[in-house]
């Protein structure tokens, strides 16, 4: 079987957000691999390690040329090879979700793991979206995951708790928090992972149309009061704090 | 129409779908608000919707007993074709925003993903909504016959009850069956409010130090407080609260009057479930700890000190 494991850059946590022309701007940002899709990529090779009939796990990024650093990273942490759809168009997750299935198809890929939500476009539909155009079932939000033969079985979070399923692959899973603790790439598999294959594939290929357009961006912080209380006398502080919440916040009775 | 698929649990609608339908008025498109219902036993949540809607389009049927992503996709695209929607709402919950994406690429329609407001602007629809890990507000907007958006919990009123009743009508559905097979379900139930609901809501951070100072601190403010509880990843992950607690990019996303923060850092992931509450109050004995950045009031000190007063100054 082949996964496909699905990396998208985005900015480290710690990082700034700036905005440009009603836009965000990435330029000069610390991009990583993000989180999610991390942990994706981590339990594929997992499943292969614990035994699981997995003969490739290629990594996918689409975005602009710096994505390239994220595959490396992917890479490095032990996938066997990488496709990078570079473009600096933005597209939208159900648009993108077009790449990804025909990129599962002429893979044969059976497992696609991608993060819930990755932590630039807050989205969650690429999983969903891939899989419907696959006629695949999904997996969503997923914290334990184990394979025998073409059966998976594992835990996923929904509304009111959690499940635990049973399904056929092929199948799209994305990722969660518990789900296992990546690994940092070592020193020799970052040497091994430049010689690894990085195929270019050309957007045009997939014949991408955006169909959500980004009218503006805007940093929208609530002006917060930051009205700062001593805490050196505990019992003054309780009061005073008790009290602004009462009269001014009007939030306790 | 614009096509609402409404989201009810336990033979109640959710307040959820309410804020749907408001979302719909808002949102400038024109044609009767409809409400589909999908479900079993379901005759008393259709009653409720027709309060709300101009229709409300009922399947009540054993398949749909339990929700499935594939099975609701299949139900709400068909109803959306043959009731020739112009635009779907989906609620914003995790289900909502599971199956709302393959419902979109059922129709070939655009999807607007977890929309905190809606405009119209000529043909296009606007939405707004939260991006990178929701420091920036995006409006984003898209065109077409058809139109498939969620919407976030929370970020519109609920409507209230429309003069006239809408009429209900029993649909006719073909669906697939559910492929993923559910071996076991743990429902998460607590005591207190749900945090989604709740007007006040105590967090814990890693800074309180222990599961048991959790319970005297946390617990024991959020009762006198009648709060619901919250926790960080990290108080999470190591063991001392369940998941279903956790706010946060991984965890719930909570909008209350009032989010009280105890020994919490303020991490992005973390200000990413909580940040767009009402009032913030953090209490943390490091001046430096970014969570005062976005606090409305806050306490530099020791909790195990400040706590206890709380507590003893607000007993009831
Ligand atoms: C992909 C991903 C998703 C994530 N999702 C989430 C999420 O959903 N929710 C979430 O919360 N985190 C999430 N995180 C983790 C996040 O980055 C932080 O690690 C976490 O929020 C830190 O929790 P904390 O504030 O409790 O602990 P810490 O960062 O350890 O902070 C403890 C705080 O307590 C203070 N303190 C200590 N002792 C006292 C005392 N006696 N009195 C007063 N103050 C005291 C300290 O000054 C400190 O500020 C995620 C991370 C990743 C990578």
């Amino acid at each position: 079987m082949n996964i496909l494991t699905l990396v998208r850059q985005v900015p480290d946590a710690e990082a700034r957000v700036k905005i440009n022309a009603q836009q965000v701007d990435l330029e000069g940002a610390t991009l990583v691999i993000d989180g999610m899709d991390e942990y994706g990529v981590e339990e594929a090779l997992r499943l292969r390690e614990s035994g699981a009939a997995v003969e490739q796990i290629i990594a996918l990024a689409i975005g602009p040329k710096r994505n390239e650093d994220a595959l490396r990273t992917a890479l490095a942490m032990g996938v066997d090879r990488a496709i990078h759809v570079e473009t600096e168009d933005r597209f939208d997750a159900v648009t993108l979700s077009r790449v990804v299935a025909q990129i599962a198809q002429t893979e044969n890929v059976s497992l696609i793991l991608v993060g819930g939500q990755e932590a630039d476009w807050d989205s969650q539909a690429l999983g969903a979206a891939s899989a419907e155009r696959l006629g695949w079932p999904q997996l969503t939000w997923t914290n334990e995951l184990n394979i025998d033969g073409e059966t998976l079985t594992g835990r996923h979070d929904v509304d009111d708790g959690n499940e635990t399923f049973r399904a056929t692959l092929p199948a799209v899973v994305t990722t969660q928090q518990g789900l296992n603790e990546p690994r940092y790439p070592t020193l020799p598999n970052i040497m091994k992972a430049k010689k690894k294959e990085l195929r270019k594939d050309d957007p045009a290929t997939y014949g991408l149309q955006a169909r959500v357009r980004t009218v503006n961006a805007e940093i929208q912080t609530r002006a917060r009061l930051n009205r700062m209380i001593d805490g050196k006398d505990p019992q003054a502080a309780a009061q005073q704090l008790l009290e602004l919440l009462r009269s001014e916040a009007k939030v306790i009775a | 129409m614009i096509l609402i698929v409404a989201e009810h649990t336990a033979g109640k609608l959710a307040k959820s779908t309410l804020e749907m339908v408001t979302a719909a008025r808002d949102s400038g498109r024109e044609g009767p608000i409809t409400l589909l219902v999908l479900g079993q036993s379901v005759a008393g949540v259709a009653t409720e919707a027709a309060s709300v809607a101009d229709q409300v389009l009922v399947a009540d049927l054993p398949q749909l007993a339990t929700y499935n992503a594939e099975v609701w996709a299949a139900a709400t695209a068909q109803i959306a074709q043959e009731g020739e929607a112009h635009t779907v709402i989906i609620g914003g919950s995790r289900s909502g925003r599971e199956y709302a994406p393959r419902v979109a690429v059922k129709l070939d329609a655009p999807y607007l993903e977890d929309a905190t407001r809606l405009s119209s602007n000529g043909a296009a629809l606007q939405a707004q909504r939260y991006t990178y890990l929701a420091r920036v507000t995006e409006t984003v907007e898209a065109e077409g016959p058809v139109i498939v958006v969620t919407v976030k919990p929370g970020s519109f009123a609920p409507a209230g009850a429309a003069g006239v009743a809408g009429d209900q009508y029993d649909v006719e559905l073909t669906l697939p069956a559910p492929r993923v097979e559910v071996t076991g379900k743990s429902v998460e139930k607590s005591s207190r409010v749900a945090l989604t609901e709740a007007d006040v809501i105590v967090t814990g951070g890693r800074g309180v130090g222990s599961p048991e100072n959790f319970s005297r601190f946390v617990e024991g403010l959020a009762d006198n407080l009648g709060a619901g509880v919250g926790a960080t990843r990290a108080v999470v992950d190591a063991g001392w609260r369940p998941y279903a607690e956790q706010v946060g990019q991984t965890g719930k996303t909570v909008q209350p009057k009032a989010y009280i923060a105890l020994g919490v850092s303020g991490a992005v992931q973390h200000l990413s479930g909580m940040g767009k509450s009402k009032n913030i109050i953090a209490i943390n004995k490091d001046a430096e700890a970014p969570i005062f950045k976005v606090a409305d009031y806050g306490i530099v000190g020791d909790l195990n000190e400040i706590v206890p007063a709380l507590i003893e100054a607000s007993k009831r």
